[in-house]
């Protein structure tokens, strides 16, 4: 594959991920001030008067973190996974390049109120909370330019396919594609809020509206949209880091499949966000909490093929014994560690999410702090750990540039770990022993507890290890684009080979109709005769408040 | 010739993988078991829907306009809460160990949450909508209920508590 062939794509990556590593930039600093708050250090005077309140910096932690820094990280990487492993150039680039645009003018709308203090509505916006029309508006020219991106990425599949008869479709070309067109039906939920409900409301021209129609819709894409952000991660899992660790991706046929699974299931249980919701029926929640047990279980393959992927490149290169092989995986290597890392603490993060599945279970922890100390496992290091991880040899790929200091992202990846388990510790054991809720500013909270304290002050200490992690991470990326010397030789996308010809897996693996087909039934099934119901029984009558 | 044949037809699944899915499939049944039995058998449930509420008039008329803790039967209690910006009322609610208390809250104006530490009485409570949860309060003690659903600027603020006396 001759890499200079594929300069725009390269360029397309290059500014997506600019974009989110910025917005990754700006998010972060207020995950430790959050920390430091609760734990009775608050230093939010310092940014007044350009962040109002702890709830300003809130949503603009949530939504850059978690919306922006994911979407746009995700659709730049794509746009060099599905050429290169296609060895394909963008079928037409002129789409791909308007869905950027898109997406950084609707980026830029959303900023002026969210800056502004015109939508502290944090990253899921409730109604009858109203944020200004502008934030809607940004938030949607965002996902419809990543459903441009992905319809660039389709026609490009679509074309080689038709170049390429018979040939099994490259697994990490096909990993991207699945993950696309899953986005593109899990967005559909909030898109028909936002259009259909938010949008005409915020303008004034509807009176009222129905809370819990607009968080059933938002939840059909809240939850598909943890697995937009997990999908990417397992395809570097799946399709690249064995080949880092020196073997080979233990089972293409398995790969796919879980691919598959995810497509079904992560679609169809959005209400197991909503067990305590009083407007949804126990039948259908309970139908979700089956549906989301499902969806757990293209995970656990997932945990088997990686391991055993990085067990064969272990023992290729000398480890032996029971779990000695460990000790041979190419722990020296900055990508390598922060991706291996990753995968340990969203284990432990992946548990906790069979917790929150588990119906009544959940009333335990529903909205209590436990959640977002699940939350800093699964996307907070599993997907962003990883992404990172991605980036120590992406950036010299894109860049042509050493890495500025591996040393550096050793330290980076590390720290992140360590300071992860503090602070995700404390915050499940605050949220299940003590029902401590979230997204509150616990420092001046009338009944923050003193037994709580130490809990607290354990969060704070990880979230000022994790910022040391960031500051080092900035560090690195700075230096490799600004102060870093040329590259002797090229660092290509690794590719790992599987050990299986995927030629062998059989062809209705590579057959997207009747996966496609059940994907539509099940989503009709899951969401069809509720929302049929909801939609008739609406009231459409809560005024908009502007609550910050 | 014949073994390679059954090789390229189906899945090839390394033996060690199929045993850890059959495993993972296993587990899986077994939560989903034990949570369908613990909830429609033993009737740990969730919030069920409830009754519906025009949150522009709850205060001027139905059960809601005098919201408040009533007594039913010895023992027996149902405690009606308005949650709003940025207050529960009441935000006090009495009662004797051994009570059991279903509690109906609802919104007046934005989304909130109704969490009573300690205990599974956990809801996500929206204007228009009503949610139903009861409990046992075997334990004398004060038991704190806080807002756990963003509703502004004083959510932090908003908390009550249901005190158990002892007999």
């Amino acid at each position: 594959m001759d890499v200079k062939a594929f300069t725009f794509e390269r360029k397309l990556a290059a500014w997506n991920i600019g974009v989110a590593i910025a917005a990754l930039a700006i998010g972060t600093w207020f995950g430790p001030l959050q920390a430091f708050e609760h734990a009775g250090l608050n230093l939010y005077k310092w940014l007044a008067p350009g962040i109002k309140s702890y709830y300003q910096g809130l949503t603009l932690h949530a939504t850059l973190n978690a919306l922006i820094w994911t979407t746009f990280f995700i659709v730049g990487f794509f746009s060099l996974t599905i050429p290169y492993t296609l060895n394909r150039k963008l079928r037409y680039p002129k789409v791909n390049l308007a869905a950027l645009i898109i997406m950084i003018v609707g980026l830029l709308l959303a900023a002026v109120p969210l800056l502004l203090n015109q939508a502290s509505v944090l990253y899921t916006f409730y109604p009858p909370m109203k944020a200004d029309p502008l934030f809607y508006i940004g938030l949607t020219l965002v996902v419809v330019g990543s459903w441009i991106a992905g319809y660039g990425f389709y026609f490009t599949l679509y074309a080689w396919r038709k170049e390429n008869p018979g040939v099994r479709t490259p697994f990490i070309a096909f990993a991207s594609v699945v993950t696309m067109v899953m986005w593109q039906f899990a967005t559909l939920g909030v898109a028909a809020e936002i259009l259909g409900m938010l949008l005409p409301w915020s303008f004034g021209l509807v009176k009222g509206t129905d809370p819990e129609l607009a968080r059933t819709l938002f939840w059909w894409t809240g939850h598909p949209l943890v697995y937009f952000w997990l999908l990417p991660a397992y395809v570097s899992w799946y399709g690249m880091v064995p080949k880092q660790a020196g073997g080979k991706l233990f089972s293409d046929t398995l790969a796919r499949l879980a691919f598959w699974m995810f497509l079904l299931f992560s679609l169809p249980v959005g209400f197991h966000h909503q067990y305590v919701d009083p407007g949804v029926p126990a039948g259908w929640k309970f139908l979700h909490a089956i549906l989301t047990f499902i969806v757990f279980l293209p995970s656990m393959m997932t945990a088997f093929t990686v391991i055993a992927s990085l067990e064969m490149g272990a023992r290729a290169r000398g480890g032996k014994g029971l779990l000695g092989w460990i000790l041979k995986l190419p722990w020296k290597d900055p990508s390598y560690a922060a991706q291996n890392l990753a995968m340990i603490l969203f284990a432990f993060g992946g548990i906790g999410g069979i917790t929150n599945a588990s119906y009544n279970v959940n009333l335990v922890i529903h909205n209590t702090i436990w959640v977002p100390g699940h939350l800093h496992l699964t996307v907070g290091t599993g997907v962003t750990l990883t992404f990172i991880g991605i980036l120590y040899w992406l950036l010299p790929h894109l860049t042509g540039k050493e890495l500025f200091s591996k040393k550096l992202g050793l330290w980076q990846a590390w720290l992140w770990f360590i300071g992860m388990i503090f602070f995700s510790n404390s915050l499940h054991l605050l949220g299940l022993h003590f029902g401590v809720p979230r997204r509150t500013a616990m420092g001046m909270a009338p009944y923050n507890l003193p037994e709580w304290r130490p809990f607290q002050i354990e969060a704070a200490i990880g979230g000022f290890i994790l910022l040391i992690s960031f500051l080092l991470f900035l560090v690195n990326v700075l230096g490799t684009v600004f102060a870093s010397k040329p590259l002797e030789k090229p660092v290509e996308m690794p590719v790992a080979e599987s050990v299986q010809d995927p030629q062998l897996t059989p062809a209705w693996m590579d057959n997207w109709r009747p996966w496609l087909a059940a994907t539509v039934l099940l989503l009709a099934v899951a969401y069809g005769p509720i929302l049929y119901e909801m939609i008739r029984s609406a009231q459409f009558v809560s005024p908009g408040f502007r609550v910050w | 010739m014949t073994v390679q044949a059954s090789e390229h037809d189906g899945l090839h699944i390394d033996p060690y993988e199929k045993r850890w899915i059959m495993l993972s499939i296993i587990l899986l049944i077994v939560f989903a078991a034990a949570v369908a039995v613990s909830a429609f058998a033993f009737g740990y449930q969730v919030p069920l829907p409830e009754q519906r509420v025009n949150p522009l008039t709850i205060t001027e008329s139905g059960p809601f306009a005098n919201p408040g803790l009533r007594e039913l039967a010895p023992g027996k209690y149902e405690a009606y809460i308005v949650a709003h910006i940025w207050s529960f009322t009441p935000n006090e609610i009495r009662v004797p160990a051994g009570s059991t208390v279903t509690f109906y809250v609802t919104s007046q104006d934005v989304q909130h949450g109704f969490l009573i530490q300690g205990t599974n009485v956990n809801a996500q409570v929206l204007p228009g909508y009503v949610s139903k949860l009861t409990y046992h309060f075997k334990k004398p003690g004060t038991y704190t209920f806080v807002c756990n659903e963003y509703c502004g600027l004083g959510h932090q603020a908003m908390y009550g508590r249901v005190i158990v006396e002892a007999p």
